[in-house]
């Protein structure tokens, strides 16, 4: 999977493409569009906060916030249109068929793709959900446009172009892309990365129904059986208010569990960086970071963990994030709120300690009792 | 069975580091893998061709040396590499990388057979986008899995391959026509040593090397930098706080210094004393 190179190529013959000439064709695309996900009645909640993203976007654009419902009738598709509105989309483009009951990627491909050249969007967001990566990838390629995956931070810039920045491979860099020349701009964010947008209870907008060109004759792939997964077996990290997590400089799998106590003790998730993924200490629903789960707690706290990039963008969303680390110069040191230069291992239980002092009922009716 | 997998040649992510002066990535030195990713799909084809006859075809695009991580999967017990590499290919986004990498699926299949499944990892280490798998897909009109846990049953003679997919909120189980590409979820498998045979054999293999001309590709507009669609204009480091986190300072004694960090804690944010406190109740 080719990306760019991290350093903007001086290749002659790149000087071309890094200015916008648009075709005379794409003139005519206007307005952001969003992927309203739903399945099963279910709208995933990355949908609201690309909406969020995607009415800043409009407005500086000036142009219309639509969101794209698909599914079959009756399966909770009006509703989600309902919320789309609620959440800042000014009309819905509506697309019903019976082929379009779960998800699979002929349909549902073909008819955004026949969305996309009747209605003409400029620019076109979906979540980075395992649905929104297989269908972006194959709507950009059959428009022949670019996209762009794993957005943490999307704008536009002064000739109206979306600049769409995403961290780079293996340091600690960031880069913003353009699809200057090509249309719809398409980009991917991944669930959490954007705010959740106020909901606006009674905002409404224009529903525009469009009737796929499909049938289920012509449709190869089929669904024998759909299982869905048991909540209880589901870690609620992403959207947890409190989260411990650790990384390396814990040293050891044994003193991780430093970490699930105090989380334990507080009522919080638990998660890790990337390595302690790879050294099998903790199970990769329990990742933070770029390739993990992006958390937007209240509070974060980071034992051991210097703070790349990667794992940087996936906490930067918190409203205060506490670092534990034995290095002061450390980079979690740039985007931490409050931190403690100190061994993580021998501190650990004494946080434990006194969280529970100060926090759980029981000790403290025991103290005080 | 006629099963080509795509990989790339990755460096280490674990070992690389960035300049601290220019902001660029200090590739000399940094070792080459095969993305790990690949692994679990290319694991999946060979178990394919064991059970079922065939033979698995590896392919990359890349510079010369990728040829190494090409070998490394003939050691995994591969039948056949292609190396695609031209300077033409220099600086591919993923939509120019899927066009070249279908050309030389094109060009496998009619000079070694048609193939069955095309399989593609789930995503890369260094570039991460999950695009390529899928545009490839679309590029060769494959049906196109993707985020697979488990191959159910692959039947040669109906054609058929049915598989559980990874949905959001469940599992799918999904049956396709052949042929088809598949990406693997990863951690679904692990990646054979390969026997000494394979290795003995991998030492002296031959590496089917194209360039774009010897893959078909007559159009080179379309590969590299100008075939990309997308331009990166700015890669930069991420700008610091205005301020540094405020440093707790440490007596030596935790018992205290736990103290001193929730009393910071708080007085920066005394709100949270409230959340605190639900949730340490369980509320
Ligand atoms: C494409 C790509 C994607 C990635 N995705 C992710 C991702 O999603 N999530 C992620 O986390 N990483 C990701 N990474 C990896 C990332 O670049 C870092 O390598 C990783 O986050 C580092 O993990 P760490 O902080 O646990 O370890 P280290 O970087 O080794 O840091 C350990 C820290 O512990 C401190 N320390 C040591 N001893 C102690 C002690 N006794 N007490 C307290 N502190 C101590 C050290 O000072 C150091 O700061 C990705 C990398 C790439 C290339």
């Amino acid at each position: 999977m080719s990306d760019k190179p991290a350093a903007p190529a001086p290749a002659a013959g790149s000087r071309a493409s890094m200015k916008k000439e648009l075709p005379e064709h794409f003139k005519a695309y206007k307005h952001v569009w969003v992927l309203v996900e739903q399945e099963r009645g279910q709208v995933h909640p990355v949908s609201w906060e690309l909406l969020g993203e995607g009415r800043k976007l409009a407005d500086q654009l000036g142009v219309e916030l639509a969101g794209v419902v698909m599914g079959a009738a009756g399966t909770g598709t009006l509703e989600a249109a309902a919320e789309a509105f609620a959440y800042g989309a000014d009309l819905v483009y509506l697309v019903e068929h019976e082929t379009l009951r779960d998800y699979r990627n002929e349909p549902y491909s073909k008819a955004m793709t026949d969305l996309v050249n009747a209605h003409k969007p400029e620019i076109l967001l979906l979540g980075a959900t395992t649905l929104g990566r297989d269908l972006a990838g194959s709507v950009a390629t059959t428009l022949l446009t670019g996209l762009t995956a794993d957005c943490t931070e999307l704008a536009v810039d002064a000739d109206k172009s979306l600049a769409a920045t995403r961290p780079t491979f293996g340091g600690s860099l960031l880069c913003t892309i353009y699809t200057l020349n090509f249309r719809p701009q398409m980009a991917t964010v991944r669930p959490r990365v954007m705010k959740m947008p106020e909901r606006q209870e009674g905002r409404t907008g224009r529903v525009v129904p469009f009737a796929p060109d499909l049938s289920e004759a012509d449709i190869v792939t089929k669904l024998l059986s759909f299982l869905p997964d048991r909540t209880s077996t589901k870690n609620n990290l992403a959207y947890a208010d409190v989260v411990v997590a650790g990384g390396l400089g814990l040293q050891s799998a044994e003193n991780f569990q430093l970490v699930r106590r105090l989380a334990a003790t507080l009522g919080a998730e638990f998660g890790g960086s990337r390595p302690l993924v790879q050294k099998g200490w903790i199970p990769s629903d329990r990742q933070i970071g770029q390739t993990g789960k992006t958390i937007r707690p209240k509070l974060y706290i980071a034992a051991g963990i210097s703070g790349a990039i990667q794992h940087r963008v996936g906490v930067d969303g918190a409203d205060m994030i506490v670092a534990i680390n034995t290095d002061p110069n450390a980079p979690i040191m740039d985007f931490a709120h409050v931190a403690i230069v100190t061994d993580a291992v021998r501190f650990l239980p004494a946080l434990t300690d006194a969280v529970a002092r100060r926090f759980s009922p029981h000790t403290r009716d025991r103290i005080a009792g | 069975m006629h099963i080509v997998v795509c990989i790339k040649q990755v460096p280490d992510s674990a070992q690389i580091r960035v300049h601290p002066v220019t902001n660029t990535i200090m590739r000399q030195g940094v070792p080459s893998i095969v993305n790990p990713y690949d692994l679990f799909s290319l694991e999946e084809a060979l178990r394919l061709r064991d059970e079922l006859g065939g033979t698995v075809t590896v392919l990359t695009m890349g510079p010369p040396t990728a040829s190494e991580s090409l070998r490394k999967c003939l050691t995994y017990g591969s039948d056949r590499a292609v190396l695609l590499t031209d300077r033409f290919f220099a600086g591919s986004d993923t939509l120019a990388t899927s066009f070249a990498l279908a050309q030389a699926i094109r060009k496998i299949g009619e000079t070694f057979g048609a193939p069955d499944i095309v399989f593609a990892g789930k995503q890369t280490i260094d570039g991460d986008t999950a695009q390529v798998g899928p545009g490839v897909a679309k590029r060769l009109d494959l049906l196109q899995l993707t985020y697979i846990q488990k191959i159910v049953a692959c039947d040669p003679e109906a054609r058929t391959l049915t598989v559980e997919r990874r949905a959001e909120g469940g599992t799918q189980t999904l049956v396709t026509r052949l042929p088809c590409l598949v990406t693997m979820l990863e951690g679904v498998n692990q990646v054979r040593r390969g026997s000494i045979h394979d290795a003995l054999r991998a030492a002296r293999a031959e590496i089917v090397t194209w360039s774009a001309k010897d893959a078909g590709i007559e159009d080179v507009t379309k590969c590299g930098l100008r075939g990309s669609p997308t331009v990166v204009k700015r890669v930069f480091a991420p700008a610091p706080r205005s301020e540094k986190a405020a440093a707790v300072p440490v007596s030596g004694k935790a018992a205290a210094d736990a103290d001193a960090l929730i009393d910071a804690i708080l007085a920066r944010q005394p709100s949270l004393e409230a959340d605190l406190t639900h949730l340490a109740a369980g509320i």
